[in-house]
């Protein structure tokens, strides 16, 4: 009974967002196992709590897709279609696993897992309420962009192993983007870095809260550099997930599905869900980065929910634009995709670094406002108008294969 | 940071480290196909990140995941495919000169053991030093090992700038060929 009374208290404890949640826990079992319940009762939230909201996004996205292109979307499955997720996921549990003759079977069976595995370790660093983080690492933003730079092989190794050209085409296509936009993306978080001066991903959400007596929280994307690393970090988040308008690597009208082609039943549900996982943990990324974490917008509303409903909300709604981008955006062409990470998206995310010290080392506030905004804005101007022209493309010709 | 965060022995983590590192390493040595070689290659590095974070150095651990595994790994797959194409050889796994390479492993097997046990670190008691934190790494490298580290980062751009040079020097499609 003491260990269950201790879970209801650790559990509102966490709710309510008092200082060292796990202790009423850890303190009702026996010490040999404290550290083993310690490192369970951080895992176990993530795993419940992302997979269900990956259940309830891939509803929401149908149905928002589906009003933008002036439909109805899921409507049959439960009240107002929102249980179609159960269906789906019973449905992949239950679909024949078909594996391609010719594929390699060990790196095919092992590729999902390698993608999901490390997509679940970045959300260890995450910062999701003001006590709620699982792992307080001194180097989290290093350990984040470490641990998903392994994904890029798991993508490779489904593409590979398919023994299919055109999951290989996908793969390379994979590989190619994500490399190509993750030094984008770890460029712009380093000009928080160099603000704040710390890679732990709690003190950054800690130095975004506000200060009491003032009306605006001190978000950095309340910034010049940080608005303008903000839209960067998403681009490139955009792009590391995969998703529209940067869904190449599974373009159907070209390549069908990618570099999961070849994958049925629960496996291919293992590469969606490693999908929106990444999604999930870099937009968490670019709220503890960019829009204060936990912290609520108005020193006024700091104490009105608790830090983690912050969060989430900040987190739905990213997830509700990254839809809107999906129904609104065509898709790019492979050479816009790499001219815009090469050609624009690397030197503005370098110009933001300058901007960020700019901003650190001047001393006035209306004197850095406009100096950084006048860089960062004419650096704008100038690559978006005189960089991108010259990649124009003549008029459109359609061919037909000979 | 006292012991692991899951209360097992410190050293039953160092022998599963070890033998995965071991095994990963011999393996990919030791099998057919380059694209099974190089993905155990990149779990021997993955086992070398461990054994790092296992003994508290942060940084080295979190970069040799970052460097080897998200990018030498890669770039050692696309020259693979690009070169290759990852399949199977046949033939003897031995080379004509087998018999020297054993003499000179166990040669330097031999070296590395007597440098390691005769190390003033091994024979004097464990000494308990704090580990420096990736903070002090940090402004260690800005501070007083400024100018390696730009010098290093010269050399590398350079290097980026001459691969981009070599590999523009393509003949130019035709004018009816634009992509």
């Amino acid at each position: 009974m003491e260990p269950l009374k201790g879970l209801l208290s650790t559990l509102w404890k966490a709710l309510t967002d008092q200082p060292d949640p796990k202790a009423p826990f850890l303190e009702s079992i026996p010490e040999d196992y404290r550290s083993l319940a310690s490192a369970v009762l951080s895992v176990a939230p993530i795993l419940m709590v992302f997979p269900l909201l990956f259940a309830l996004t891939t509803v929401l996205e149908r149905k928002g897709l589906g009003r933008i292109q002036n439909r109805l979307g899921p409507n049959r499955v439960g009240p107002a279609g929102f249980l179609q997720f159960a269906a789906d996921g019973l449905k992949t549990l239950t679909k024949e696993d078909v594996v391609p003759r010719a594929a390699d079977r060990v790196v095919h069976f092992l590729a999902p897992i390698a993608l999901v595995i490390p997509v679940l370790l970045t959300f260890a660093v995450l910062p999701f309420g003001r006590n709620l983080a699982p792992i307080d690492l001194d180097a989290g933003l290093l350990f984040f962009f470490a641990v998903s730079s392994a994904t890029e092989l798991a993508v490779f190794m489904a593409g590979w192993a398919s023994r299919n050209k055109y999951s290989l085409l996908g793969a390379l296509r994979a590989v190619a983007q994500m490399v190509s936009y993750e030094i984008p993306l770890v460029l712009a978080a380093l000009s928080v870095v160099m603000i704040t001066g710390t890679l732990s991903l709690s003190a950054i959400a800690a130095a975004q809260s506000p200060t009491p007596g003032s009306f605006l929280a001190p978000w950095y994307v309340f910034t010049p550099w940080g608005l303008m690393g903000f839209l960067l970090f998403m681009i490139a988040a955009c792009a590391e997930a995969n998703r529209s308008p940067f869904d190449l690597p599974e373009g159907e009208s070209e390549i069908i599905a990618g570099y999961y082609l070849e994958y049925s039943g629960f496996k291919f549900a293992l590469f969606f869900l490693g999908e929106y996982l990444g999604l999930f943990a870099s937009s968490g990324l670019a709220i503890t980065l960019f829009l204060g974490g936990w912290n609520a917008p108005f020193a006024f509303m700091q104490g009105w929910l608790p830090s983690w409903v912050w969060f989430f909300a900040k987190l739905a709604t990213l997830i509700a634009v990254f839809i809107w981008i999906r129904g609104t955006l065509p898709r790019v062409r492979m050479d816009q995709l790499m001219g815009l990470a090469w050609k624009f998206m690397i030197p503005m995310t370098l110009l933001t670094l300058v901007a960020a010290g700019l901003w650190h080392r001047l001393p006035s506030a209306p004197l850095r406002w406009v100096a950084c905004t006048a860089l960062l804005a004419g650096a704008f101007l100038v690559l978006g108008r005189v960089l991108m022209p010259r990649t124009r493309h003549g008029r459109r010709v359609y061919r037909y294969a000979d | 940071m006292e012991g692991g965060f899951i209360a097992m022995p410190t050293d039953v983590i160092l022998w599963i480290l070890g033998g995965l590192i071991l095994i990963s390493a011999v393996m990919s040595l030791a099998l057919r196909n380059l694209i099974h070689c190089a993905l155990f290659l990149m779990v021997c590095f993955l086992g070398l990140a461990g054994l790092y974070l296992h003994l508290n150095a942060v940084f080295s651990g979190l970069v040799q995941a970052l460097v080897y595994v998200g990018a030498v790994g890669i770039i050692l797959i696309f020259a693979i495919l690009l070169t290759e194409g990852g399949g199977t050889e046949t033939g003897s796994h031995l080379g004509s000169q087998w018999r020297t390479g054993i003499g000179l492993a166990v040669l330097l097997a031999f070296a590395l053991l007597g440098a390691v046990s005769n190390s003033p670190q091994t024979t004097q008691a464990a000494r308990h030093t704090e580990e420096p934190t990736v903070r002090e790494i940090g402004l260690k490298l800005m501070t007083d090992y400024l100018l390696p580290l730009q010098t290093i980062g010269l050399l590398l751009t350079a290097a980026a700038i001459g691969a981009v040079v070599l590999a523009m020097q393509e003949p130019k499609p035709r004018k009816d060929e634009t992509p």
